[in-house]
C-alpha cells in the first residue's frame, strides 16, 4: 500500500512538473516579448527610415472585456456579436481552455484565430521544429526555422493577445510515454480533462488515433480536421464520445477532389499543400470550435470542402454499435437517447433520395463495406462526393485465413524462451547472408 | 491493392502465422502474455520460411517488453549488398495502427520518406493493415512494408546516386 502510495505521489509531482514546463514556455515568450520591446525591436519596423514605430508599447492585459467603440479596444469588434445579437454572451470565451494538437498549416493559423478571439488559454502540441520548407503555409516566419513550432507559436501568440494563457508541449503524442504524458496534460487532478475542446489539426491517422484513444478515455469532445495530400479538399468532423462516431467507428472518410483520380500524379511525393486550403480547413475548424464553445448557430457534424468544384458535402455520423474500440460502445450504451445533441438537422443524409446516377464524385463504397456484418455501416449511406480512405476493418476475422485462431497457439513456450528462440533464428540468419 | 504485389510476397505472407489477440502495450498484462508471445511466434516462424527459402533479408531483436524493434535489413542489387539499420517503437494504439518503420541513415535520400526516417507506407500498405488489423503483426509489418519499400526504393536510389557501397 505504501508503495503504491508512493508510485502515485511520483505520478502526481511528474504530472505537476510537465503542466509547469508548457506554463514555463509560456512565460519565457511573455518575457522575451518584453526584452524585446525594451529593447525597441518587438514590432519590425517597416522602413528603417521609421525608427521610432518600434517604440510601440504593447498593450497591457485586459481584465474584463470591454464593449465600448473606440479605437483602441481589441475587442470591440468581438463584443458587437452580442450587440448584434448572434452570441448571447461573448465574454464567456475568457474563461474557455482550448487544446490544438498539431501545430502546422491548419493548427498554427487556428491558434492564431483563437488567440485573437480572446480565448482563455490554450495549450499548443508538437513536436516538429518550424522549417523553411513551411514558409508556403501561414503563420510561422522565415527566421523562425530551427525552433520548436510550439516556441515560436507561443512567441507570436503572447505579442497578437497578452491576455490569452499559453502553455507549449514539444511532445509526440503517438509513442507509449507521448500518449500518456499527453493525457496527464490534458487531466486536471481528478483525472478529468480539464479543456472545453481539443482541435486535431496532425497530418496522419496515428495521430488521429491517438487522440480518438485519449478523448474517449477523458470523455472529451473533439473537432477534427485535415487537408488532402493533394492540398485541394479537406474536411473537418465533430467528435462526441458516445454520441458521433468516434474515430475508429468506420473508417476515415476523404472528398473526392471531382476530378479523374487517374490524373491526379501521386508518385514521388508524400504531400503537397496550399495556404489557401489550410487557411480555409482552419477557418472552418475555429468557426466550428467558436459555435461549440459560445453555444451559437449549430453545429454539422461532418463539413468536406472540395476546392476544384467548389463543392461542401456535409453528413452526420452516427456511432457504430459494433465498434472496434470497446470504450466507443461503453459510452454509446451509457447515453440516454439516441439524439445528436449539436446536429443540424438540415444536414442529415436523406437516406431516401437516390444517388446521382453518373457517379461524379466517383463514390467508392468497397464491396466488403456492403457485405460487412456491421450494421451501421450498411446504414450509413454516404454523400456525394464523400468516400471512405481506409477499407473497413473485417468485424470477425481476416479474409485471408478465417482460421486465424488455429493458426496460434497461446499455451506454447514461455516470452523468455521465445524471445531467446527469435534471437537464435534471427541471429544465425546473418551468416549465411555473407554469402551474397 | 493486394492485385498488385508480386506472388513471391503473396506466397510469403500468406505463409506467417496471423494474430487473434487485440492487446496493445498499455494493456500491459494483456501484451506481454498474449500478443508479444504471438508476435514472437509469428517472427520465428516468418524466419524459418526465409531460411527454407534463402531468402532472408532482416535480423530483428527487441526490448525486453517488446515495446521497442530493431535490426538490419538488407537488399541485393546488381550482386551487391546493401545493408541498413532499422528501427521502430509500437506506438500506443498499436494494434489498430501499423508500426511506423525507420531507417534514419536514408533520411533526406529519398521523398518516400517521412522526417526521421520513417518509411512512407501510406499507398501500399496502410490500407492492408486497416482491413486486417489486429490479425497482422510485425512479420507482416516487415513482409508488406519494409519488404517491397526496400525493392522499390533501393535501386532507385542507387541510380539516383544517393546511396553507395559501403567497404
Amino acid at each position: 500500500m505504501e508503495a503504491e502510495g508512493a508510485i502515485a505521489g511520483i505520478e502526481n509531482i511528474e504530472q505537476r512538473i510537465s503542466k509547469m514546463q508548457g506554463e514555463m514556455q509560456g512565460i519565457n515568450a511573455r518575457l522575451e516579448a518584453a526584452v524585446k520591446l525594451a529593447d525597441g525591436s518587438a514590432y519590425p519596423t517597416a522602413s528603417a527610415a521609421k525608427p521610432a514605430a518600434a517604440k510601440k508599447e504593447p498593450r497591457t492585459k485586459e481584465t474584463a472585456m470591454s464593449a465600448e467603440v473606440v479605437d483602441s479596444n481589441p475587442y470591440s469588434r468581438l463584443m458587437a456579436l452580442q450587440r448584434m445579437g448572434i452570441v448571447s454572451n461573448y465574454q464567456a470565451i475568457r474563461q474557455k481552455r482550448v487544446a490544438i494538437v498539431g501545430i502546422g498549416g491548419v493548427g498554427s493559423v487556428a491558434a492564431e484565430m483563437l488567440t485573437r478571439c480572446g480565448i482563455g488559454s490554450l495549450l499548443l502540441f508538437d513536436y516538429d521544429k518550424v522549417e523553411l520548407a513551411n514558409m508556403n503555409r501561414l503563420f510561422f516566419r522565415p527566421e523562425q526555422s530551427g525552433m520548436t513550432k510550439t516556441a515560436a507559436a507561443t512567441e507570436t501568440l503572447i505579442n497578437i493577445n497578452p491576455d490569452v494563457e499559453l502553455e507549449g508541449h514539444t511532445l509526440n503524442i503517438t509513442t507509449l510515454n507521448g500518449f500518456d504524458e499527453f493525457k496527464r496534460i490534458l487531466s486536471d487532478d481528478t483525472d478529468k480533462s480539464r479543456v472545453d475542446l481539443v482541435l486535431s489539426c496532425v497530418d496522419n491517422y496515428e495521430a488521429r488515433m491517438t487522440i480518438n484513444q485519449v478523448c474517449l478515455e477523458l470523455n472529451q469532445t473533439w473537432l477534427e480536421s485535415g487537408v488532402s495530400e493533394d492540398a485541394v479538399s479537406g474536411h473537418i468532423q465533430l467528435l462526441q464520445p458516445g454520441i458521433t462516431a468516434c474515430f475508429a467507428c468506420v473508417p476515415p472518410l476523404v472528398v473526392a477532389s471531382g476530378i479523374d483520380e487517374r490524373t491526379l500524379k501521386r508518385e514521388g511525393v508524400c504531400a503537397a499543400s496550399l495556404p489557401t486550403t489550410m487557411g480555409i480547413i482552419a477557418g472552418l475548424l475555429v468557426q466550428h470550435a467558436l459555435k461549440l464553445l459560445l453555444k451559437f448557430g449549430e453545429v454539422t457534424p461532418y463539413v468536406g470542402y472540395s476546392s476544384l468544384k467548389d463543392f461542401f458535402p456535409t453528413m452526420s455520423l452516427k456511432p457504430n454499435e459494433s465498434c472496434s474500440n470497446g470504450l466507443c460502445c461503453k459510452l454509446q450504451s451509457s447515453q440516454p437517447t439516441s439524439e445528436l445533441a449539436t446536429t443540424n438537422p438540415a444536414a442529415d443524409v436523406d437516406e431516401s433520395s437516390p444517388f446521382h446516377e453518373d457517379n461524379e464524385w466517383g463514390i467508392e463504397v468497397a464491396p466488403e463495406a456492403e457485405a460487412a456484418s456491421s450494421p451501421a455501416l450498411g446504414e450509413q449511406a454516404l454523400p456525394e462526393g464523400l468516400s471512405y480512405s481506409l477499407p473497413v476493418q473485417q468485424p470477425a476475422q481476416s479474409e485471408v485465413a478465417p482460421d486465424a485462431e488455429e493458426h496460434m497457439d497461446n499455451t506454447e513456450p514461455s516470452l523468455e524462451d521465445l524471445m531467446q528462440q527469435l534471437e537464435t533464428a534471427s541471429s544465425s540468419n546473418k551468416g549465411d547472408s555473407k554469402a551474397h | 491493392m493486394a492485385e498488385s504485389w508480386d506472388s513471391g510476397t503473396k506466397e510469403a505472407v500468406k505463409q506467417i502465422p496471423l494474430l487473434t489477440s487485440i492487446a496493445g502495450p498499455r494493456d500491459k498484462q494483456e501484451w506481454q502474455e498474449k500478443r508479444l508471445k504471438q508476435e514472437l511466434q509469428s517472427l520465428i516462424k516468418y524466419i524459418q520460411l526465409n531460411k527454407q527459402t534463402d531468402s532472408d533479408w532482416f535480423t530483428i531483436t527487441s526490448n525486453k517488453d517488446g515495446t521497442h524493434w530493431s535490426g538490419k535489413c538488407w537488399y541485393v542489387h546488381e550482386l551487391i549488398k546493401y545493408e541498413f539499420d532499422w528501427q521502430f517503437d509500437i506506438p500506443a494504439t498499436y494494434p489498430t495502427t501499423a508500426p511506423e518503420i525507420e531507417i534514419p541513415e536514408l533520411d533526406g535520400k529519398t521523398a518516400k520518406m517521412y522526417r526521421g526516417g520513417k518509411i512512407c507506407l501510406t499507398v501500399h500498405f496502410k490500407p492492408l493493415w486497416a482491413k486486417n488489423s489486429p490479425h497482422f503483426g510485425i512479420a507482416h509489418a516487415l513482409c508488406l512494408g519494409l519488404a517491397p519499400w526496400l525493392a522499390a526504393e533501393i535501386p532507385y536510389m542507387i541510380g539516383e546516386g544517393a546511396i553507395k557501397v559501403k567497404s
